[in-house]
């Protein structure tokens, strides 16, 4: 197909100033258009490949979405059971406590069937990354309630919209187990815009580093788009998210250097 | 004098397209195509030379469809 | 000569795994079996030979944390009783899918539900048919003795990782809690983080450039790959059953009569066959030690010698399904059991093979 506004000439490999990291996997994904996971995905390898640390890093993946990271991400992995990754990478890293040990997770993963292991594993400190991936419904299963859907939300299984008064409110897991004392560094992030990547990026690059120094357990929140689940298209999906995810899971540091960040509370929508 | 110039290429074969790019480029460089490619997906493409390289897109796309380039060239 | 010492049941597990040179327990409190974790925390292993010990929050967790152990190329154990095996379960399944070499203990308790804590051997269908989904077996050990109890641990971790299989050791909460001497092995080397990789080629741990990446998981969508992958396990356990039966014949070379039992019953039915030979009953005692791979061919070879078989377990009739399997209907076969924890006496024995087998 003839590229009208090429510049070859510009086009060389010494001009490259971003190109997507070996480290993904050269094969298409198997995501929904639009969908944040690729580029949570990308910005992790890409955070691996520049510290080094391949040889020595081990990712444990979960059930949800993302059950099929480990065939897009060149690092070794394990997929766990649903909910256990954090008790795999327990296991993991008290075994080979030299190597970068994560979890990549989605809602129903974390903050439903896992929320023990997920509480326990920050409530010894261990001393890895779970990176939890908020889109406040569960997609891979077609899209049901998940802990972290939010008030008045519609999904399969609450198809008039979240009643609090019969399914509870939603779940900030990430709020509660920012307060125990065994977990490092929390920050709840977003990868829909590009400073937002460049934010990400930052956050699992001090996760890595903070892993490299025992400091304890790193927890990074993405809130992310499910744009087959939440019935939009990829662009207002994006933008639902800023309107009704943001305010509700605010983004920005929950904890830093061990102690929680000052911030005022949320209003929950009725 | 140098002038910033930039350009990108786009896998169109493995672009699914979201559009997300299309919001992210501050210089309003790409939209999507009219044709389909071998998924049925329309896939981004430039549609001006007023690239300069930012990355905006590469980032925040999905796939990683995007690769940018950036040149100083000089101005005659 | 090893060190002899005068151990508890579960005590001994927990030294063989240190000194079979295991790098990780993680398990969960349950009568009768808690002293196994509360053993390997005062010896403090992390300072003997690095090896790591941790209570995890549920048996749900504990044999996750084995999966994650394992699938990195580590020698990890889990021990736990039948509710906690319950429990256990999904994660078996999983690492039976997955290939992945691990130890686990199950002290049998009374059951079904929350049961008692006294013994029992009613997990038998559990362990042998594969308690979790799926199409999948575990090697299942049965000791007999506090010294089977070390030696199936050093025994069940080589096996492990010979066929990238879970291995069972089922035992129950009597020889759990009781103290018999034990000669103990040397201790094995815990193996190095580049042996472990040597060893472990498939294994989860770091991806050098020399290899691709290695992904540990049971996982396949494509039917005719999730297919293949059974056609292997499948392959796996047909070896297995050529390769590692293991069983014991006690007096049954002039035996008209047989006792068919394991672990505990096994050795109640010893005690059992001194007595009625006494009276003059020849009767003799097969005892299964593997109960997968089951000694399908040495108890029917045995079976078919004499006029009737007792089968002796503390449940309501499990392993008896086998015996019959292997031995045939040409032969008497019957059962006796108690359940819920009562432990049989050896007169009771007796008695029973007097009324169902010699008599009936």
């Amino acid at each position: 197909m003839e590229e009208q506004f090429a510049k070859p000439e510009i086009q060389k490999p010494e001009n490259i100033v971003y190109k997507k990291t070996d480290l993904m996997v050269d094969r298409p994904l198997s995501y929904c258009p639009g969908c944040g996971h690729g580029t949570a995905h990308r910005m992790l390898m890409e955070v691996i490949e520049e510290m080094g640390l391949v040889e020595k890093t081990i990712g444990v993946s979960p059930v949800g979405c993302s059950v099929l990271a480990y065939d897009f991400l060149d690092i070794d992995m394990l997929g766990a059971a649903h909910g256990r990754a954090p008790a795999l990478a327990t296991a993991i890293k008290r075994l080979w406590p030299d190597h970068f040990v994560f979890t990549y997770q989605g809602d129903g993963d974390l903050a439903a069937i896992g929320t023990a292991e997920t509480i326990h594993a920050c409530n010894r400190g261990e001393n890895i990354t779970i990176i939890f991936i908020n889109n406040g419904i569960y997609g891979m299963t077609g899209g049901q309630m998940a802990p972290t859907t939010l008030p008045g939300m519609r999904s399969s299984t609450s198809p008039y919209g979240r009643d609090v008064q019969t399914m509870g409110h939603p779940l900030k897991i990430t709020e509660l187990i920012a307060h125990l004392p065994g977990v490092y560094y929390v920050t709840r992030q977003s990868v829909h815009t590009p400073n937002n990547v460049r934010r990400t990026k930052k956050a699992f690059r001090k996760a890595a580093e903070l892993q490299k120094e025992n400091k304890g357990l790193c927890f990074i929140e993405i809130v992310s788009n499910c744009n087959s689940g939440w019935k939009m298209t990829p662009v207002q999906s994006n933008k639902w998210m800023e309107e009704n995810m943001f305010p509700f899971y605010q983004l920005g540091d929950i904890k830093v250097d061990g102690k929680l960040v000052e911030k005022k509370e949320t209003v929950e929508k009725e | 004098m140098a002038k910033i110039i930039g350009d990108i290429v786009i896998n169109t074969e493995r672009c699914k397209g979201c559009e997300v790019c299309v919001a992210a480029c501050p210089l309003a460089v790409i939209a999507m195509s009219k044709e389909v490619n071998s998924k049925g997906y329309h896939f981004a493409m430039k549609v001006n030379n007023e690239c300069t390289g930012c990355t905006n897109c590469a980032l925040v796309c999905p796939d990683g469809v995007i690769t940018v380039y950036r040149a100083k060239v000089a101005i005659a | 000569m090893g060190e002899l010492r005068l151990m508890k049941g579960n005590e001994a597990i927990a030294e063989a795994a240190i000194r079979a040179g295991c790098d990780g327990y993680f398990g969960y409190p349950i009568t009768p079996q808690s002293e196994v974790m509360e053993y390997l925390m005062a010896e403090k292993p992390f300072e003997r030979t690095g090896m790591v010990v941790l209570q995890a929050e549920s048996e749900v967790a504990a044999i996750n944390m084995l999966y994650g152990g394992a699938g990195t190329g580590k020698m990890v154990l889990t021990s736990s009783s039948s509710p906690g095996i319950s429990l256990m379960q999904e994660g078996i399944s999983y690492m039976a899918g997955a290939e992945l070499p691990a130890v686990i203990v199950n002290i049998v308790r009374g059951g079904p539900g929350l049961g008692t804590i006294q013994p029992s051997q009613a997990d038998y269908f559990q362990a042998v048919k594969g308690g979790g989904h799926g199409d999948y077996k575990m090697l299942v050990l049965a000791p007999a003795s506090v010294q089977e109890m070390c030696d199936h641990v050093k025994l069940g971790f080589e096996k492990a990782f010979e066929y990238r299989t879970p291995v069972m050791i089922l035992s129950d909460g009597a020889i759990g809690q009781m103290m018999e001497k034990v000669v103990l092995f040397d201790q094995v080397p815990r193996r190095s983080d580049e042996e472990v990789i040597k060893q472990c080629p498939w294994a989860s741990n770091g991806r050098p450039k020399t290899r691709n990446h290695n992904i540990i998981t049971s996982l396949d969508l494509d039917p005719a790959g999730q297919e293949r992958v059974n056609l292997k396990l499948q392959a796996k356990y047909k070896l297995m059953e050529q390769n590692e039966v293991l069983c014991e014949e006690i007096q049954c070379e002039d035996a008209e009569y047989l006792f068919v039992a394991f672990g505990l019953s096994a050795r109640i039915c010893q005690k059992a066959t001194d007595l009625a030979r006494a009276k003059g009953i020849k009767v003799g005692l097969f005892r299964p030690i593997t109960l997968y791979p089951f000694p399908a061919i040495e108890v029917s070879n045995v079976g078919n010698r004499v006029k009737g078989i007792l089968v002796v377990e503390m449940n309501a009739g499990q392993m008896i399904e086998d015996v019959k399997l292997s031995v045939g209907c040409k032969v008497k076969i019957e059962h006796f059991g108690r359940f819920g924890g009562i432990i049989p006496s050896p007169d009771e024995v007796v008695r029973a093979l007097e009324q169902k087998i010699i008599g009936g």
